[in-house]
């Protein structure tokens, strides 16, 4: 894994969502608490919402057309609906965001 | 053995104690010990600083060894000297009055408290909370009437300073910067739960506050704390208890490896085999220590070490069972959401209770405890055993003693609903009286309804009744099935309404806590419910949650199907200029925006603008003069207004005029649902005001303002609310109409379906019969309207908001290297 700084925790803001662009497309960052962030596609494979527009409840997101929920964990459609979002490691050290560059398409530079 | 070896030990602390206490029992005569502590005393127990604070215990009842326990164990003690160095290649302390040889060397020299560098924080009346000394400011200071005193930091010791000058009849605030008290122990729930009961005891607690500067009386001390909003704490004492750092110069200056703090390995060795540490002062494997658990196994090892005994410190996890201010608390292992955690969360709100465990796999890695913390040790061995627990998993939240299986009552937020507690708003009955009269025989919903009038007006807290009915009947009650607001909650809207006013719950987490929510901070559904029904009822007291909102409301624009955004200025009463219409055109060119459109309400639309642009639009429009038209917002969206007599050969009044005012007066204001209006200058109705929210019509008499209108998945003609001679009055009931929807309806509800609710003669009684209560919706709504009539375009076309609206970061750029 390739390990590249995006930003700070705080950059995001709670319960909310940001976005960062990637070779695979959009991947939202979503904080569900003080101290956790998932890392999952922007985009729902319903009708293509921007997912990191929805709300955050638990470690859940609900996709802003259409009210799909996404588990951030598993990226797994919850309830009567199905389908599924990619997911991607992310870590936090020191407050610092870490996203696994070779998982979103980056070679790795180094 | 020719001579018996040297041992120096630097710091008389909690943990050197103990090393001294175990070494001495298990060979009083292996060493010759020299103590030496900077304090002019020896070992007592910090931990019981808020004891003496608070007048529970003396400072003699917490000394741990006394004179008498030196002088009968043969240690030399040099306390009251400080030591100024330490020369390894001679092996030798140098203390303030002399050297002291050693063979063997123990560092125990604690930690520093942490002093936020901000302007002033040398004034005196600025302490931190680590010693005696520290503590007997703050007792001296109980003995000053009308003393006051700030707090900074809302941790443990902060809060035992607060709580400790309070019990002594201080005025005291706590600021503490994050987000709720204690987050490293506890998280938002518990965090709730324990500022409850510190505001009950009298403390303000100033939670997400910034600290700026500490402001100077003119004579050197302190008398003020600035915080960045502007606004003065007044304190004769400020004590700062933001965290401590390990106290590492006197060994870094003897050149040991030293880091966050003293390296040591597992024997507690540093980088010099004959030097050793313990306590907070030294770092292990990258951890540094502040609970005395941990220090207390460095002291054994450290003890064993020195007897060349074979012992290795593990660093284990722990648990923090703590009383705050006798409140109880408990936390254990790691309690942070992450993939593949799952959580179980019991409340009990009238005993005050929270607990949650964290889950993953089929193990239990953290517990966070609130008000009832007996299953603690049970909980934390399960944690230190990493134990399956999938057999008892349903009803592992309710411990060791409940291995049987129950459900949590449904019931449980009323059943601890006080005696007083206003059950029907409208006819003023409490919880009290209703369980009298159930107790007196009436024993039906009807019968309650015609003893009390309990439920008898509007209707809303039906619910509410039937389960005060049902908590006090029990089996011989049947409670009809309502609808509840979602999954996570067992109460219905207008119950959640009904208890958010009664029981004064002002935020999130007190919704959630008190009225027993099943799930950590709801969901979709009752999220934007719940935000709204506390800004509704507590427009000063609580703070609009962005994030508890439908993306439309977050981002102050329409989401499209394909993820663009629409954006709508707003033109009060459809009156615009040709300046503002260029200001449009420029815009639409500037941001390549692909479609334009007027709305039904009077309005330019442009659709399809990328996300990232809004702001620098709204920039624009701003300065061109115009504000959001919230045509995104479950608010006052439009007022749709015909010429009327400035230009009509019809007009009876002024209809654009009026719908201006009632435009200026209304916008901004977050509603159940959205809320148009329409004002018509004749009964020939232009502006199609009898099929809106609130709908006018002109006549040569006066104004006919009317109701409960709609023209979306249902069509239907308003209802007269009142025919008043002059626009003030027409204003003063559209006003208080709208506040009373505010106030009333199911989150969702547009103003027809809550007026069929409760009944149109209902609303006249409110808001055309009654003019106090009519005077008295208007101040309500003009307090709301002192937090909410201002432009969210503006707000959020700083750069410091606007760039939330981009991404974070940008990987498909390749490094420019």
């Amino acid at each position: 894994m390739s390990w590249i700084d995006i930003g700070h925790i705080d950059d995001i803001p709670l319960r909310g969502a940001r976005v960062v662009k990637t070779p695979v497309g959009c991947v939202a960052l979503f904080r569900t608490s003080d101290t956790e962030v998932f890392a999952a596609s922007d985009r729902c494979p319903h009708k293509g919402g921007p997912l990191s527009d929805g709300i955050v409840h638990g470690n859940s997101v609900t996709c802003p057309l259409h009210n799909w929920v996404f588990s951030l964990e598993t990226g797994e459609a919850q309830g009567a609906d199905e389908g599924q979002i990619a997911t991607y490691p992310l870590q936090i050290k020191a407050g610092r965001l870490l996203l696994d560059g070779e998982s979103v398409g980056k070679r790795n530079a180094a | 053995m020719t001579e018996t070896k040297k041992l120096v030990v630097i710091g008389a602390g909690m943990a050197s104690g103990r090393a001294l206490e175990q070494l001495l029992k298990a060979d009083p005569d292996a060493y010759d010990i020299t103590l030496f502590n900077a304090e002019p005393r020896g070992n007592y127990n910090r931990l019981m600083l808020s004891p003496v604070l608070s007048g529970e215990k003396t400072y003699d009842e917490i000394v741990t060894h006394d004179d008498a326990w030196y002088a009968e164990n043969g240690v030399t003690c040099r306390f009251g000297e400080k030591v100024v160095s330490i020369d390894r290649s001679r092996k030798v302390v140098i203390g303030e009055n002399g050297e002291v040889p050693y063979d063997k060397l123990v560092i125990g020299t604690g930690s520093n408290p942490f002093i936020i560098p901000l302007p002033g924080h040398d004034l005196d009346g600025v302490i931190a909370y680590r010693d005696l000394e520290d503590t007997e400011e703050m007792i001296a200071l109980g003995d000053k009437p009308g003393a006051k005193a700030v707090v900074i930091g809302g941790g443990l010791l902060g809060l035992e300073a607060a709580a400790g000058m309070a019990a002594r009849g201080v005025d005291v605030t706590v600021v503490h910067i994050m987000g709720h008290l204690m987050e490293r122990q506890l998280d938002e729930a518990a965090g709730y739960l324990l500022r409850k009961s510190l505001v009950e005891k009298g403390i303000k607690v100033l939670c997400s506050a910034n600290s700026k500067a500490i402001l100077d009386d003119g004579n050197g001390r302190a008398k003020a704390l600035l915080l960045d909003d502007g606004s003065e704490l007044p304190c004769d004492l400020l004590v700062m208890a933001v965290g401590i750092r390990p106290n590492i110069a006197l060994a870094a200056d003897a050149g040991l490896a030293v880091g966050k703090g003293v390296h040591v390995d597992d024997q507690m060795v540093t980088s010099d085999a004959d030097v050793l540490a313990l306590g907070e002062c030294v770092e292990h494997n990258g951890a540094i220590f502040g609970l005395v658990a941990p220090l207390y196994d460095q002291a054994k090892v450290l003890a064993k070490t020195l007897l060349g005994i074979e012992d290795r410190f593990i660093n284990r996890e722990v648990s923090t069972k703590l009383k705050v201010t006798g409140c109880d608390l408990f936390s254990a292992g790691d309690f942070a959401e992450g993939e593949g955690r799952e959580d179980i969360v019991f409340r009990d709100p009238s005993r005050g209770v929270y607990k949650r465990l964290v889950l993953e796999g089929n193990r239990v890695i953290g517990a966070v405890m609130y008000g009832d913390t007996a299953d603690g040790a049970w909980f934390y061995n399960h944690i230190k055993d990493a134990a399956d627990v999938s057999d008892m998993r349903e009803t592992l939240i309710f411990g060791p003693a409940f291995q049987g299986g129950a459900q949590t009552d449904p019931l449980a937020a009323v059943a601890a609903l006080p005696d007083d507690a206003e059950i029907c708003g409208c006819n003023g009955v409490c919880k009290g009286d209703i369980v009298a009269a159930i107790n007196a025989g009436s024993d039906t919903l009807d019968a309650v309804r015609a003893t009390t009038k309990a439920s008898g007006s509007c209707g809303t807290c039906t619910g509410l009744v039937e389960q005060v009915l049902a908590v006090t009947l029990g089996d011989d009650f049947v409670l009809p099935a309502a609808a509840t607001l979602c999954k996570c909650t067992d109460l219905t809207h207008e119950d959640v309404r009904r208890l958010i006013k009664s029981s004064e719950l002002q935020s999130q987490e007190a919704v959630w806590q008190e009225l027993g929510w099943k799930t950590r901070n709801g969901c979709h559904v009752c999220r934007p419910a719940i935000n709204y029904y506390l800004l509704a009822d507590w427009p000063i007291e609580y703070q609009d949650d962005p994030q508890s909102r439908f993306v439309n409301e977050r981002n102050h624009a329409n989401i499209q199907k394909d993820g663009t955004f629409s954006v709508v200025p707003r033109m009060w009463g459809g009156i615009t200029t040709p300046d503002e219409l260029r200001a449009i055109a420029d815009a639409a060119d500037k941001y390549k925006v692909p479609t334009v459109k007027v709305t039904g309400g009077q309005r330019i639309d442009l659709l399809g603008v990328k996300k990232e642009d809004l702001p620098a639009m709204w920039y624009d429009l701003n300065q061109a003069g115009m504000v959001s038209g919230h045509a995104y917002s479950k608010g006052l969206r439009t007022v749709k207004t015909c010429v009327g007599s400035d230009h009509c050969r019809f007009g009876t009044q002024d209809s654009t005029g009026l719908g201006i005012k009632l435009e200026k007066l209304l916008w901004g204001s977050w509603t159940p649902h959205k809320v148009k209006l329409g004002v018509s200058g004749c009964p020939r109705n232009c502006a199609e005001s009898t099929c809106k929210d609130v709908g006018i019509i002109c006549v040569d008499s006066g104004y006919e303002v009317s109701v409960a209108g709609a023209a979306g998945m249902d069509v239907k003609e308003t209802e007269m609310l009142g025919k008043v001679a002059t626009e003030e009055e027409a204003i003063a009931l559209t006003t208080a109409y709208i506040q009373l929807y505010r106030e009333n309806a199911k989150y969702l509800d547009r103003g027809y379906k809550f007026v069929a609710k409760f009944g149109l003669d209902w609303v006249k009684e409110q808001v055309v019969d009654d003019l106090e209560n009519r005077a008295a919706l208007i101040e309500r709504f003009e307090i709301s309207q002192s937090v909410y009539r201002k432009d969210p375009w503006a707000e959020h076309a700083k750069p410091e908001e606007a760039k939330k609206f981009s991404p974070l970061a940008d990987l498909t750029l390749e490094a420019a290297e």
